[in-house]
């Protein structure tokens, strides 16, 4: 594995089944009577957030003690971020303090690629959402939840069918899923109006629809994408009624999936926008589980990332007997 | 007797000749075989040196008055004769912005005791680059600066009214707008091309048909009211075909492209490195092909090197928050042979018209871009192809270090450039 | 590391041999499997614990529970190699509570997986006991701790390495001990 976890492209199928094995183990820890491992005693863990986003920090938090790292909470409310310092002078300031790993969101895509290789700091960088680029530890508990449901918790996801629905423009979550589901062998299929897929979307390994009831009978997985009404001044679709009559998971809908198909949302829901009460918390719907399967996925990269030496730091003359 | 004695140099690319500069002019060509002997001058030995007429570039930033801590108008010039120019253009978004007489003056004045090359300052088009009213274009055209070339370069006139009557204005003492095609509706918060690269990298999309579009409308108008328009820094090859169609219908339109838009592509995003961030974005190889293609047709005039620096904080943080921008001067007859020359594309002769000749004639600059006769002024470049050289940060004499060259291997290096007859590079080194 | 050359230690029957004794020494230890719970420690622990259970339930006459335990999450020289993947934990239905608990390893050196394993199993419950049967004990201990069973006490140098390979996994049983190459 990278000594980064910044795309899910990063992540080759041995790298995606290794991360979702050793989260299958850690879920384990999360059923145990002492829920906390000693592995990370002694390491950092930085969550520097500069967009809020309470779900994600908290999910890296509790996966950072459970492994018994250290955790500092660094958010760009209250702290020298909102007054100009830079990304720059920030991961200066995390070096000094020794930040064995930086799990960082930031509005800007690609702010965790330059905080892993502009020569800023030496840890490991974990991208925890970028702008409109990546989420891949959303992805993987994703691919998680439906390895669990779907595969019995082992192997790929090969045959797999998931359609993603809605924002993908400006979504990080459906870019990461794209890619992760591709390398474990799921087929893909994104279903959007046109204004919100982005222009050049015929490059990625999925296939296209501006359909959502042709499509929905034949998947084993769909995921409600977060819509934000904001995007309705911009001209992206006409309303809100519009949008939910075209691409919203309703009752209608949910009845015409397959028997067996799980229903997701990566949060947080617009209910009755692009997801139904009835479908957000209907017996097809793993969201509930989506956040729970968060901790051990994200516990499993930390582990992977920080718990071993980089291969290039070790000096095997100097190995003890194991 | 005194001057320069320039020993064996290729005039465009030719036979080898030996060149006498004296009193700021060239005193006489002749042929090695001759002998030439001029008692008192220095002589530098040239073999194998292609001599140029200096060149000229169209469209720097030299950020002064303003933003010094990125580049003055000395260390900008010094640039700029590194790069075997010797003259450029200032472009008008300083601080204060270059909409007035005062201004322009103040800029033209630096560049004259500077003296690493000519300045030729570009006025704004509109008060403060704001799109709002017209600049007092003839105040700037009548100053002491001679203002011919209007742009408010960084931001796009786009408003087809202002556009027109601009187009129009100039008309009374021949002076060009340089539009900055941007659509600005189309690019709100645009970040790099936008295409496949955009589309996996989450950054927002530019797309071709912002800068195609006002292309269209602003030929349309120069037809419809018989002006002169000048396109800054074409970057697709949508925009090379209604530039053809525009000079197939006879339209006063010239165009420039930079070195780095005849080089690098949208790839380079892919690090996230804010030195691959420049406006217009880097396009696709495709859109390189097109813009080569029409470099060596004519349809693109001119390679201009929309030099650019930046401070260091404002490039080292994340690509959204960094500053638009890279630094030409230095490398860009390097990218040119790279790109155009060692691909058969053009030939010297042909690069002294797109670097010089061509550029001379739209800024209207006189001295400049003359043809290396006898009797000409000695405004002339030096350059060897056979080097190639590794770019380094150490080599840079810009006050900024943004150059998406670095550690590239590129052909070329600027041996001397004299500007009116005194050398402002000698050796590969600045002079004073 | 070492090879499948080197010197042979054990073949398949003084393999076979050791384990059986180890079995009676359990059930003698223990005055017969009541309580008796086997937990084998990745990766040939827990294919000499299978073999164990089976050895005490053909003396008995009834199944004893076997697990595994995955010590890699309490291991204190994790930073010294690349992440280790881990490998299942299974501990039988009915837990550690009150169980006499024989954790079963391949070999015994230096006694940090043991201490790992002493650590894995307080998080998962209280046993009433915990016992240590290896197949090899080659010295060379780090830490207090012993076995309370031992197929074979096999004095080493430090630069030697001990190989035990299982039917199970590499085809053969047998024990070798070879020089560690690279050194």
């Amino acid at each position: 594995m990278n000594r980064h976890l910044l795309s899910a492209a990063d992540l080759s199928v041995e790298d995606a089944l290794r991360v979702l094995d050793t989260a299958e183990e850690m879920s384990r820890v999360a059923d145990a009577p002492v829920r906390k491992l000693p592995t990370l005693r002694g390491r950092t863990v930085v969550n520097l957030f500069f967009e809020d986003s309470t779900r994600t920090r908290i999910s890296f938090e509790a996966a950072a003690k459970r492994l018994s790292a250290d955790v500092i909470n660094f958010s760009a409310k209250g702290s020298s971020v909102s007054k100009g310092e830079s990304l720059k002078d920030t991961a200066l300031t995390l070096e000094a303090m020794g930040a064995d790993a930086v799990v960082i969101r930031h509005s800007a895509s690609g702010a965790p690629h330059r905080l892993a290789h502009a020569g800023w700091l030496h840890g490991s960088v974990i991208n925890a959402g970028d702008g409109t680029h990546e989420h891949p530890t959303q992805a993987l508990l994703d691919s998680f939840t439906m390895r669990r449901h779907l595969r019995n918790g082992k192997g790929d996801l090969a045959g797999v069918r998931v359609a993603i629905v809605g924002d993908v423009l400006h979504s990080r979550v459906a870019r990461s899923n794209v890619l992760l589901l591709a390398t474990l062998g799921a087929s893909v299929t994104l279903v959007a109006p046109p204004t919100l897929l982005p222009v050049g979307v015929e490059k990625w390994p999925c296939s296209i629809s501006y359909d959502l009831d042709s499509v929905i009978t034949k998947v084993d997985v769909v995921m409600a994408l977060r819509v934000q009404l904001e995007r309705m001044s911009d001209a992206f679709f006409p309303s809100a009624r519009e949008y939910s009559r075209r691409f919203g998971l309703d009752t209608v809908r949910l009845a015409r999936l397959p028997d067996g198909a799980i229903v997701m949302h990566p949060g947080p829901m617009n209910r009755g926008l692009e997801i139904s009460a009835e479908a957000a918390d209907g017996l097809r719907s793993v969201i509930v589980e989506q956040v729970a399967n968060g901790v051990s996925v994200r516990m499993a990269v930390l582990y992977l990332l920080l718990a071993g030496a980089p291969l290039t730091d070790i000096d095997y003359k100097t190995l003890g007997p194991s | 007797m005194s001057g320069y004695l320039l020993r064996g140099i290729r005039c465009l690319g030719g036979e080898p000749v030996d060149m006498h500069l004296e009193n700021g002019v060239i005193a006489e060509i002749s042929e090695p075989s001759k002998k030439l002997r001029v008692t008192g001058a220095k002589t530098v030995q040239g073999d194998g040196l292609i001599a140029l007429p200096g060149l000229v570039d169209l469209h720097t930033h030299l950020r002064e008055p303003g933003r010094e801590d990125a580049e003055t108008v000395d260390s900008g010039t010094r640039a700029a004769a590194l790069g075997g120019y010797t003259a450029v253009h200032a472009m008008a978004n300083t601080d204060p912005v270059a909409d007035t007489a005062g201004v322009v003056e103040q800029v033209w004045r630096l560049g004259k005791e500077a003296g690493f090359c000519d300045v030729f300052p570009v006025g704004a088009v509109t008060v403060g680059l704001r799109g709002e009213r017209l600049a007092e274009l003839g105040a700037m055209a009548d100053s002491a600066a001679r203002v011919r070339i209007f742009s408010d370069d960084g931001k796009c006139v786009s408003d087809p009214i202002l556009m027109r009557r601009a187009l129009e204005y100039v008309k009374s003492f021949g002076g060009v707008i340089a539009q900055h095609a941007q659509e600005p509706r189309l690019t709100e918060g645009a970040q790099m091309n936008e295409g496949d690269v955009s589309a996996v990298l989450g950054l927002r999309g530019w797309p071709a048909v912002a800068e195609e579009a006002i292309i269209a409308r602003d030929v349309l108008l120069a037809e419809h009211v018989g002006s002169k328009l000048h396109v800054c820094h074409v970057s697709t090859a949508g925009s090379v075909e209604i530039l053809r169609w525009a000079k197939s219908r006879g339209i006063a339109v010239t165009a420039e492209v930079t070195p780095h838009h005849l080089l690098l592509t949208d790839e380079m995003a892919r690090s996230y490195n804010p030195l691959y961030k420049v406006n217009p974005p880097l396009r696709t190889a495709r859109d390189i092909d097109s813009l080569r293609l029409a470099l060596a047709e004519g349809v693109i005039d001119a390679v201009a090197t929309d030099h650019a620096p930046h401070s260091i904080e404002d490039k080292d943080c994340e690509w959204q928050a960094a500053a638009f921008g890279m630094l030409g001067l230095q490398n860009a007859l390097s990218v040119v042979q790279s790109t155009m020359v060692d691909t058969k594309l053009l030939t010297w002769a042909d690069v002294a018209a797109r670097m010089s000749t061509t550029p001379a004639r739209i800024g209207q600059v006189a001295n400049h871009g003359r043809p290396l006769s006898a009797g000409e002024p000695a405004n002339i470049t030096l350059y060897d192809p056979s080097i190639t050289r590794l770019v380094s940060e150490k080599e840079l004499v810009s006050k900024s270090r943004n150059t998406p060259y670095l550690g590239m291997t590129l052909p070329g290096q600027v041996i001397a450039t004299f500007l009116r007859g005194s050398p402002t590079v000698l050796a590969g080194e600045l002079i004073r | 590391m070492g090879s499948t050359q080197g010197r042979m230690v054990l073949d398949e029957g003084d393999l076979s041999r050791a384990l059986t004794r180890i079995a009676h020494q359990i059930l003698e230890r223990n005055k017969g499997s009541s309580g008796l719970l086997l937990l084998g420690i990745p990766t040939r622990g827990v294919q000499l614990a299978n073999r164990l259970a089976d050895l005490i339930s053909r003396i008995e006459g009834f199944d004893i529970p076997v697990g595994t335990l995955d010590v890699t999450l309490h291991r204190d020289d994790l930073r010294l190699r690349p992440s280790r993947t881990l490998t299942p934990t299974l501990i039988p239905v009915g837990g550690l509570e009150g169980r006499i608990v024989v954790l079963v390893d391949d070999v015994l050196f230096s006694g940090r997986t043991i201490r790992a394993a002493l650590d894995a199993i307080g998080d998962i419950g209280r046993p009433s006991a915990v016992q240590l049967a290896v197949l090899i004990d080659r010295g060379h201990r780090q830490l207090p701790i012993r076995a309370d069973y031992v197929g074979k006490n096999l004095p080493t140098a430090m630069h030697e390495a001990v190989k035990v390979s299982l039917n199970e996994i590499d085809g053969e049983d047998r024990v070798t001990i070879s020089e560690v190459s690279g050194e």
